[in-house]
């Protein structure tokens, strides 16, 4: 297919209706409001179903409704929204059915404001639910990355019975930049026979949350965490930018990893050894990349005030390693901020 | 060249066709030659990419910026100043009115009824053959149509704005001013400009024998240098 210029939301929804969801449930917000404005006008041409909640707790309940009944359904919100959603998110791990949420983040905490940001990342990487449980969580770089992992999202949700959360920012999601809608990889997955669609004669379905007994829930979590581990085994992805030779590197994803792979190339035409490990996926998360003795220095750079430092301290560790600067509530780093401040952490080493 | 349009020009097109950036490259090149340049920011559709981005570099050019009532700009409240019709009455001005995106961003004229002195309108329709909805001759016609309705004003040229930003070749210019002439065989509403990124492609002599309308270099001034 030839390429056509999207931005990243209306990306959004061409790539899960190719992916073939046919349900959205959603309520507006900035700036991530083209989603369910392009899927009321597209989902009713497609025999499907555009849903306007009367809040963000509805739509998610909605959506762990068509999920439930076996559906491929979304929702999409930012951060504040998302954080209503939490009850649900929590509700959606415990069944086990699968469904996407995507997130275009914006500053926080609270209301907040409508600039991008990537401050949700302990909220939706680390679980803002109660309970013992994981989602897995894509960070896409660019609007084809953005793209690609939302028609994946469907299919890894589906393979694993899981929630998948394709964390976005406000950039991205309004970033206008050329795409390819191409097919994701094949992948296995299995019959919804669980799904909530009547025992047509057979036995009966469940899709369930409350467990009274402790022994049962916690066979429940074990198994869920049996889950985790392949997914784990399985899912970890992240992108070396030059670090063939690096003896420096950032540790950046998203709209934060865009600014800093330009600073990667400029440091380099200075004569600088420094690269930048991406991680794509946030949980899993790809501790093993940042596995490298070589590396003086992780520079972990991002929208927020430091979120990823923990895990990429896990990966290295090292904690005397790594180093951080971003800026929060909305406001961009800039190129010549990121070089000044690798600069001063790299000293005089080229 | 700019001088000779109309003087107030109403920049609109479908949603995302690239109206604020070719906009504010229109600004700077009217600032070297009028008296009073202005530009309106009646962008109340996006939040983000909007030209009151570059109210700082604008001014500096002595273009007079002129947005929002509201002072912060990080606000997605569709407040619109009353100085925006200064410029209908006070004939010293030349005037670019930069409008949101789409039907809905050109809605935002109907308020200004009789105030606005057709005549003196130069109403430009950006399009990029590589968005959605304007990827044909009938989607362009449709969106002519949208757009005719909701501003009450009539088209009366065409920005060719075909890219695919860092991707974009000539032929991909080319192409687009093939859809548009078709829309302007049947429509009479001639190809104004066709817009020419320097950054992407730089052969503007080239480009100029094949396709209708004066070029219109330009540079990015909305997309920051790491996108």
């Amino acid at each position: 297919m030839a390429k056509v210029l999207l931005k990243g939301n209306e990306a959004v929804v061409r790539a899960a209706i190719e992916a073939g969801c046919k349900y959205f449930f959603g309520y507006p917000i900035t700036p991530q409001n083209e989603i369910p404005e392009y899927f009321s006008k597209e989902l009713p041409k497609i025999g499907g179903a555009f849903v306007q909640g009367e809040s963000e707790v509805a739509s998610i309940n909605m959506l762990y409704g068509a999920a439930a009944a076996g559906a491929r359904a979304m929702t999409s919100s930012s951060s504040p929204g998302i954080a209503l959603m939490q009850e649900g998110i929590g509700y959606i791990s415990k069944a086990e059915v699968p469904a996407v949420i995507v997130n275009m983040m914006r500053g926080g905490p609270g209301l907040g404001g409508i600039q991008p940001s990537q401050a949700d990342y302990n909220m939706c990487v680390k679980g803002g639910s109660n309970g013992d449980y994981r989602n897995v969580v894509l960070a896409p770089g660019n609007v084809q990355e953005l793209v690609d992992m939302v028609q994946e999202a469907f299919d890894i949700a589906d393979q694993y019975g899981i929630l998948c959360i394709v964390l976005a920012d406000g950039l991205i999601g309004q970033m206008m930049e050329p795409v390819e809608l191409r097919k994701p990889k094949e992948r296995p997955i299995p019959a919804k026979d669980w799904a909530l669609t009547g025992r047509n004669g057979g036995k009966t379905h469940r899709v369930y949350n409350l467990k009274l007994q402790a022994p049962d829930l916690e066979k429940d979590n074990f198994d869920l965490f049996k889950k985790y581990e392949v997914i784990e085994k399985n899912e970890k992805r992240h992108e070396d930018y030059k670090m063939e030779d690096a003896e420096f590197a950032f540790a950046s994803y998203g709209t934060a990893s865009r600014v800093v792979r330009t600073a990667v190339d400029r440091l380099r035409e200075e004569g600088y050894k420094v690269g930048l490990v991406r991680p794509q996926t946030l949980w899993p998360f790809p501790y093993e990349a940042f596995d490298r003795p070589q590396i003086k220095k992780f520079m972990d750079i991002e929208l927020n005030m430091g979120q990823m430092v923990d895990d990429v301290v896990l990966g290295c560790g090292d904690k005397e390693k790594v180093e951080f600067f971003g800026h929060t509530g909305g406001v961009l780093i800039t190129v010549d901020e990121v070089c000044d401040f690798a600069k001063k952490i790299m000293g005089g080493a080229k | 060249m700019v001088k000779e349009d109309r003087r107030i020009r109403i920049i609109t097109g479908y949603y995302g066709s690239g109206k604020t950036e070719f906009a504010v490259n229109y600004a700077f090149q009217l600032a070297k030659c009028a008296e009073k340049p202005a530009i309106a920011d009646l962008d109340i559709v996006n939040v983000y990419f909007r030209s009151r981005e570059k109210t700082k570099e604008l001014e500096e050019a002595g273009i007079e910026v002129i947005s929002s009532s509201v002072v912060e700009d990080n606000c997605d409240m569709p407040a619109l100043s009353s100085k925006i019709a200064v410029p209908f009455l006070d004939k010293r001005y030349d005037y670019i009115m930069d409008l949101g995106g789409s039907e809905v961003g050109a809605k935002v004229l109907g308020r200004f009824g009789d105030t606005l002195d057709r005549s003196e309108v130069d109403f430009f329709m950006v399009v990029n053959i590589y968005r959605p909805e304007t990827g044909s001759v009938e989607e362009i016609i449709h969106q002519i149509e949208l757009l005719e309705r909701m501003s009450g004003c009539k088209v009366t040229g065409f920005v060719n704005n075909s890219n695919l930003i860092h991707e974009t070749k000539m032929e991909d210019i080319i192409a687009g001013d093939e859809y548009l002439r078709q829309v302007s065989d049947r429509t009479g509403i001639p190809i104004r400009y066709t817009t020419c990124m320097l950054e992407e492609v730089s052969d503007v002599d080239t480009l100029r024998k094949r396709v209708q309308g004066e070029i219109f270099p330009m540079h990015y001034n909305m997309r920051k240098i790491w996108m």
